[in-house]
């Protein structure tokens, strides 16, 4: 399943290629990653999103969580969210019937031309993964000359806002606790 | 000289002459202050270049902390990391830049793999030359990326103390491990003002979360309600200080122990309770006893591939409640049935409470309940325990652990190589206690037995520190006889010589129908005239007979002792679970005679 993952670390030279070298040296794989400064400029957000079962997205998370210069790791996935990528698209665009198809689709997309010529346009388009990827989908007929692909970033909806700092002492264990509580054990030795 | 090279040597210069003129200390010297408000009383390193100021430092507090010139950077790491074992303190190496560094990786990792505390300083080039393929340049910091709790590079000057406490402080806390810290030429050369830094306070330094009660209330009530238990311990024991919470809580359960082998001496080998060690050359009693557990207590492990081999087909009955102190350990290879995040010592003194909490008659009728599961045991362990063939003609390696023991009266401190002898070591010497085993686990770095040994020796004057090492792992790091001579540090090096690389040997002719691809060690230094060439006594043992007087005279020597003691060539450690196989497939040494 794929899941976008929320990594909170220090601003610090190094510690993005940390966290990527943690991901290529356990062998979990990457499918993007974007970063920025947070609202506070010690700290950066690391946004990844990468594929895994639960175990592994679990490993993967502990593992990130255990390098000194991460604050938090989330797993956005887990809850209501708001997920983008933005993608630039140099697309011809010859004067006439294509370029009005062009621009009718750009329109339908929310997306934006952002630069023009004789023969091309440069397109900017937002959205979810599908979305974006539907728009670049539609725009292949007419000839993609380069696409330049942002990461996802992503943030939680404001009606799921959850307090992160009351269970984090609980977290760590989480997924294993109690799964005793019902077990029998066998009165007889086998043999 | 390029102007470049000229512009920094002025520089450099300058800064010192700033130094003085301010009375400032120089970095080296905020490096020194550091070191020492540590409690660091000993440095294993090697100079060069880039660390020539910290080098100028170090011989102004000779008085107060001694550093060892070893004679190989791979040598500095592993005795920085035999006398973090031996003492439980941080152990420090001190490296230069490039071809310094990239020698220290080897032992780097295996304070990684075993989670031993150290910090390595290594030099590096002065900021300015960072990136230009400059003399002895390597990105130090990305090198040893993979293979440290963390690392520094120091930027500037005004970071370097406070950098030093918090790396101090990371090896040592929770799951223990190394921290490099990474200093430019210009770094140490430059003024800064020391002070202490009193408190750490970056808010992702490790917290020791005491165990959840909910969770070891569960974990108790599954404890005394199972029939066939196992307590499964490791190295997390040895570093957390756990033994004597170990045995409390085992005695008063009646709770069969087996150790890992990084777990050697966190519960007396010679326990009644003992099972012995587990895993690929572990004991009959104590694979068979985990094949058949119906609950598994897996305390500061993290179910290594070669204590569990096949994944799937370990302790295939058994639920499975997991404590240790790094999250990261807990579901990596086995998913257990309850997790305890918290330290080994803290986990099992609360379990023993609450198991002291549901009275004594709950506490009979559990063990009661168990008499069959001890009858089960005591077969496994009477029907096959560790056993070999004796000889009147050739030594065998493991009369000659047996020797070491009787003579050492179990108390001598072991380091060993990696191989065929330290299983051997592993299986034939009854450890007491913890930190009287040191070997290299999980990486198995060959040449780590001497250095670790002299490190060992250092952090513990009075005890008697033995290096059991292959006759192949001793010609990685020999030259380290050098150290122990030069700073009268009296280990002895008892080399099990049977002109193999004998574990690699053993594989070929098990699994490889005896191609013996290029294992041949026939070709070695006489070693009794290389110990005499380093000004060691050296020493050897041909035949049965000699052996126990030649180890008598080593062992009661002054100084450093070399022991050659040629031994059976083609001997075979049992029992052994082939790697990724089912623990219940197990070669012992009776099925082996057939």
């Amino acid at each position: 399943m794929r899941h976008t993952l929320s990594i909170v670390v220090a601003d610090q030279p190094g510690e993005l290629s940390r966290i990527v070298g943690l991901f290529s040296a356990r062998g979990f794989n990457i499918e993007t990653v974007s970063v920025g400064q947070t609202p506070d400029a010690r700290w950066s957000r690391v946004t990844v999103v990468t594929r895994g079962d639960d175990r592994t997205i679990e490993q993967i998370v502990k593992q990130c969580s255990r390098l000194a210069r991460v604050r938090e790791v989330q797993d956005i996935t887990l809850r209501p969210h708001i997920e983008r990528e933005m993608a630039l698209i140099d697309v011809e665009a010859p004067q006439g019937a294509a370029r009005q198809e062009l621009l009718s689709l750009v329109g339908v997309f929310r997306a934006k031309v952002v630069d023009i010529s004789q023969a091309r346009m440069i397109i900017e388009a937002s959205g979810n993964k599908e979305k974006v990827e539907a728009f670049i989908e539609l725009l292949r007929p007419l000839g993609i000359r380069d696409i330049t692909r942002t990461g996802c970033i992503a943030i939680g909806r404001l009606s799921a806002t959850v307090n992160t700092e009351a269970n984090t002492d609980e977290r760590e264990d989480y997924l294993y606790q109690d799964r005793l509580g019902e077990i029998t054990f066998e009165e007889t030795v086998p043999e | 000289m390029s102007t470049q090279q000229a512009i920094l040597t002025k520089n450099i210069k300058a800064a010192a002459t700033q130094a003085e003129q301010q009375r400032m200390p120089r970095g080296a010297e905020v490096l020194m202050d550091a070191l020492a408000h540590e409690g660091v009383d000993s440095i294993f390193g090697y100079p060069g270049g880039a660390v020539l100021h910290i080098y100028d430092e170090l011989w102004r507090v000779r008085d107060r902390i001694t550093h060892y010139l070893v004679r190989h950077e791979q040598g500095a790491v592993h005795m920085a990391e035999g006398y973090a074992r031996a003492s439980g303190r941080v152990g420090v190496a001190l490296v230069t830049s490039g071809p310094g560094a990239t020698n220290a990786v080897t032992g780097i990792a295996n304070a990684y793999m075993d989670s031993t505390p150290i910090v390595v300083i290594t030099g590096q080039v002065p900021l300015p030359l960072i990136g230009t393929d400059a003399f002895q340049e390597v990105d130090t910091v990305g090198i040893t990326r993979p293979c440290v709790k963390h690392n520094y590079l120091v930027r500037d000057v005004r970071d370097l103390a406070g950098i030093v406490h918090e790396a101090f402080h990371l090896a040592r806390s929770g799951r223990p491990g190394p921290v490099v810290i990474d200093i430019p030429k210009d770094v140490s050369a430059a003024p800064a003002p020391y002070s202490r830094l009193e408190h750490i306070s970056f808010p992702c330094v490790e917290r020791n979360t005491p165990p959840r009660l909910q969770a070891v209330s569960v974990a108790a009530s599954a404890i005394l309600r199972a029939r066939r238990p196992v307590l499964y311990v490791g190295g997390g024991i040895v570093n957390s200080g756990a033994a004597a919470a170990l045995r409390t809580f085992a005695e008063e359960l009646q709770i069969p122990v087996t150790p890992t082998l990084m777990g050697l001496g966190g519960f007396p080998s010679a326990h009644p309770l003992s099972l012995g060690m587990l895993g690929m050359h572990g004991t009959y009693a104590a694979n068979m006893a985990v094949a058949e557990s119906d609950l598994l207590v897996a305390v500061g492990v993290r179910f290594d591939d070669r204590v569990t081999g096949k994944l799937s087909t370990f302790a295939p009955r058994a639920r499975v409640i997991h404590i240790d102190i790094d999250p990261a350990n807990i579901g990596k290879n086995r998913a257990p049935e309850l997790s305890l995040t918290a330290d080994a010592h803290d986990a099992l003194q609360a379990l023993y409470s609450e198991v002291q909490a549901r009275g004594p008659v709950e506490l009979s009728e559990s063990i009661k309940g168990r008499a069959l599961w001890w009858e089960r045991l005591r077969t496994w362990q009477r029907e096959q325990p560790l056993r070999f063939s004796g000889s009147t003609e050739q030594i065998k390696p493991q009369n000659v652990i047996r020797e070491l023991h009787s003579l050492t009266e179990g108390e001598a401190i072991i380091a060993t190589d990696v191989g065929q002898h330290q299983m051997w070591a592993a299986q034939f010497y009854p450890f007491k206690r913890s930190r009287q085993w040191i070997t290299s686990g999980g990486l198995g770095a060959m040449g780590f037995g001497l250095p670790a040994a002299i490190g060992a020796q250092l952090a513990m004057r009075g005890e008697q520190v033995i290096a059991v090492v292959g006759d192949g792992g001793f010609q990685m790091t020999n030259q380290e006889l050098a150290t122990a001579v030069q700073y009268d540090v009296p280990v002895k090096v008892l080399v099990m010589n049977n002109g193999y690389l004998g574990m690699v040997r053993q594989w070929q002719e098990m699994f490889y129908e005896r191609a013996y691809s290029e294992v041949d060690l026939s070709v070695s230094p006489d070693f009794v005239k290389l110990a005499e060439a380093y000004g060691a006594l050296g020493l050897r043992a041909e035949r049965p007979e000699e052996l126990r007087e030649v180890l008598e005279t080593a062992l009661s020597y002054k100084g450093v002792a070399v022991v050659d003691v040629v031994v059976s060539k083609e001997e075979n450690v049992f029992p052994i679970v082939p790697a990724g196989a089912n623990s219940r497939d197990m070669i012992t040494a009776v099925a082996s005679d057939k």
